[in-house]
């Protein structure tokens, strides 16, 4: 037997080519005279319902890992009272089956400020930056020359790193008058910085402590609203201008034989033909403002906050520091009701939408 | 209102600096279109009668020439200036509107004087409705009705500013053939009882002829020939509009003039007295041909097609530079389908004849060069 079996392997592992071109052209045979019209039929039939489960299988595979799974077990975590993971790991201690988590978050003083900053953001960039988006892209798809060049600029954003991008505006919106830099050797040197404030301070105003040590929360906020506009933009202009291009140039002619004014082809024509674009890029920018987060780490730095003044996390910044302090059941609490929020706001926007998208 | 073009020239410049090759779209159109009447512009695709068209809307600009409405000269003016009315080719309703809220949109757009109250402006787009008789479907969108029905609203918003001119751009293109029909007899009815002056760009010849006071047909950039349909159709003044009226197509052969006569390979078919020997093209109208059985223009006789009230009989000549020679003829005349030869006598006023360089027509016998369009 074992004689048999080696025979088999040596076979296998010395002449595995040979072995392949005879299966191949075993298969081919069948495939050609004998088999077709019976067994490869049959087989290939009931695989075409099962072809379409292994291409996907691949995508499917890598979803439930590290989309379903994690989904799922933010759920559990959630709903066990006072959850900590490395307890769990230990095996120890069992967990009670309650809403304590979500108890605790919502009386919690910091996460109702997270809630608040967010909401903040939220409210005030949205239609910032989508009304400013529609205007640039109305204006990009006017003008002929440099139109190309023009786009570019205007996407560069979308492709720089937003933490790069966030010190640039911290450099930007420093006070005025000079900043001390410790050398090497032990001498201070120097530098000008703020040139925000070097740019009110043309026009004869006082400046404003917008970002360092003893600056309002307010300012803080009107420069993070500054900041997340500039950083929406190049992703909305580029979805907004796409559906202009979309939009036929008859509607504009007609218009024009009609003698419309210009206000008026822009709200009556133009922004209802983009309304889907505009409904597409209203949710993802709201989705994208609750998830706020790299922003103020940008500006301020992991603190999260201008020295000294009052805390700018977020929701997602608050899941972050639950996560490393260590409690999980928290974390993912704080994540559901993130999710919950989202989920309302987009079915309202979804439902405001459809009553002004009518085609 | 009297629409009048001048030496109307459209060149668009060259795609890029290294080509020079301008594209001449229109070429000295001059040409009075009178008041009140529909006027067809005819033409294969790229002749440069939508160009034309969207000149005397102001949408595009002429290269050189003028255009009046009346004895106002409004080369100059913007579109939303000239008073016009302009139904496109997809018709370019704005599909977030009602149909009614489509109509009233050119009213809206009124300023200064002719500003209207709103029961004013409810008020007359329901007269356009009505006339275009899509008054039932004010309330509707546009993806909510038919073809032929997008057709009218986009005719009554064109219409509701009660505009001096009506332009159609290929009206009846997006139409499938039985709306077609209904719908180019309903543009004549509303041309009517409106009294607009109205100018319609077509490539369908049956289209322009069946409708038009007046047609233009254009080649190329350049006029052809203008006139009335029926006059056009007796009196091509060279192959091309010879060949572009009429269904079935004119019969299109290689022939020659010699001592008075015309021949069509040996056969000696018609008198044709006045005319020096040359050779010729000649065209001949399907219902130009006389089957005798001592007929002088000897064809092979390919098949019979019976459509009760006339017969259409196929057959083929070896000088024809048409695929086939189409004739048809009253069903009275009993034609031996078994037969291998068919034999015609031709009408003289059918028969054209062309210059074989120039492709003119030369006119012979009691034939005379139609008169200017203008006289119209």
């Amino acid at each position: 037997m074992a004689n048999v079996l080696n025979k088999v392997k040596g076979w296998f592992v010395n002449g595995f080519w040979k072995t392949f071109c005879v299966a191949w052209i075993w298969t081919l045979l069948c495939k050609k005279w004998i088999w077709q019209d019976f067994c490869v039929n049959l087989l290939y039939k009931k695989f075409d319902k099962w072809k379409a489960w292994l291409y996907l299988a691949p995508a499917i595979v890598l979803l439930l890992i590290f989309t379903v799974w994690p989904i799922f077990n933010t759920l559990r975590m959630a709903f066990w009272n006072k959850y900590n993971m490395l307890q769990e790991i230990g095996g120890t201690l069992k967990f009670n089956f309650g809403v304590q988590n979500f108890v605790d978050v919502i009386n919690y003083q910091r996460f109702i400020d997270c809630l608040k900053t967010t909401m903040i953001l939220c409210v005030a960039t949205v239609p910032i930056s989508t009304f400013l988006a529609l205007v640039i892209a109305v204006c990009l798809n006017a003008i002929k020359p440099f139109r190309r060049f023009l786009q570019t600029i205007f996407f560069l954003p979308y492709v720089t790193n937003s933490i790069a991008i966030g010190m640039v505006f911290e450099a930007m919106f420093n006070i005025v008058g000079y900043k001390a830099i410790m050398n090497p050797d032990g001498t201070f040197s120097h530098v000008s910085v703020g040139i925000i404030n070097n740019i009110i301070g043309i026009f004869g105003f006082e400046p404003i402590n917008w970002i360092n040590q003893g600056s309002g929360y307010w300012q803080n906020i009107a420069v993070l609203i500054i900041y997340i506009v500039w950083n929406a933009l190049p992703f909305k202009i580029l979805i907004l201008l796409g559906g202009l291009q979309s939009v036929n140039k008859q509607y504009y002619e007609a218009a024009k034989v009609d003698a419309t004014p210009r206000w008026r082809v822009f709200t009556r024509i133009t922004v209802p033909l983009l309304s889907p674009m505009i409904t597409y890029v209203v949710i993802t920018g709201f989705i994208g403002g609750f998830k706020e987060y790299s922003s103020i780490v940008g500006i301020f730095g992991e603190d999260m906050q201008a020295v000294g003044g009052k805390s700018l996390n977020t929701m997602v910044g608050y899941i972050y520091d639950s996560l490393a302090r260590n409690q999980q059941g928290r974390a993912s609490a704080a994540a559901l009701i993130l999710f919950g929020i989202i989920f309302v706001v987009t079915l309202i926007n979804l439902y405001v939408s459809k009553k002004n998208t009518h085609y | 209102m009297k629409v009048e073009l001048q030496n109307l020239t459209k060149i668009f410049p060259s795609r890029n600096k290294k080509s020079n090759e301008e594209v001449v779209a229109v070429s000295d159109f001059t040409f009075t279109i009178p008041d009140g009447k529909l006027v067809g512009l005819l033409g294969p695709s790229g002749c440069g009668k939508s160009t034309t068209l969207y000149m005397i809307s102001g949408l595009q600009n002429p290269t050189s020439g003028k255009i009046f409405f009346g004895d106002e000269d409004v080369t100059e003016l913007s579109p939303e200036n000239r008073g016009i009315g302009l139904v496109f080719q997809n018709y370019a309703l704005y599909p977030h509107m009602t149909v009614k809220q489509n109509i009233l949109f050119p009213l809206q757009n009124l300023k200064g004087a002719d500003k209207m109250t709103k029961e004013q402006m409810l008020e007359r787009a329901y007269q356009a409705a009505k006339l275009v008789q899509i008054d039932e479907l004010m309330d509707r969108k546009p993806s909510e009705l038919s073809g032929g029905q997008q057709q009218r609203v986009a005719i009554a918003r064109a219409l509701v500013k009660m505009p001096r001119v009506l332009l159609l751009d290929e009206p009846l293109s997006n139409l499938d053939a039985r709306l077609r029909l209904q719908t180019r007899e309903e543009i004549r009815r509303i041309q009517k009882e409106t009294g607009i002056t109205t100018i319609f760009v077509t490539h369908d010849q049956e289209e322009a002829m069946s409708i038009s006071d007046v047609i233009v047909v254009m080649k190329l950039g350049v006029v052809q020939q203008t006139g009335k349909p029926q006059e056009i159709y007796d009196n091509p003044i060279n192959l091309f509009v010879a060949k572009f009226l009429g269904t079935p197509p004119i019969n299109v052969f290689a022939g020659a003039v010699r001592a008075g006569a015309l021949y069509i390979g040996d056969d000696k078919v018609l008198d044709v007295p006045g005319v020096d020997d040359r050779e010729v093209y000649v065209g001949i109208r399907p219902e130009g041909f006389i089957p005798a059985a001592d007929g002088a223009l000897v064809c092979k006789l390919s098949n019979v097609e019976v459509m009760g009230r006339d017969v259409s009989i196929v057959s083929y000549n070896d000088s024809m530079l048409t695929p086939t020679v189409r004739s048809i003829v009253d069903a009275d005349y009993k034609i031996d389908i078994t037969a291998e030869n068919v034999r015609f006598n031709l009408k003289p006023h059918k028969v054209f004849l062309f210059d074989k360089e120039t492709e003119k027509r030369i006119y012979f016998g009691d034939q005379k060069a139609p008169a200017a369009a203008e006289e119209n």
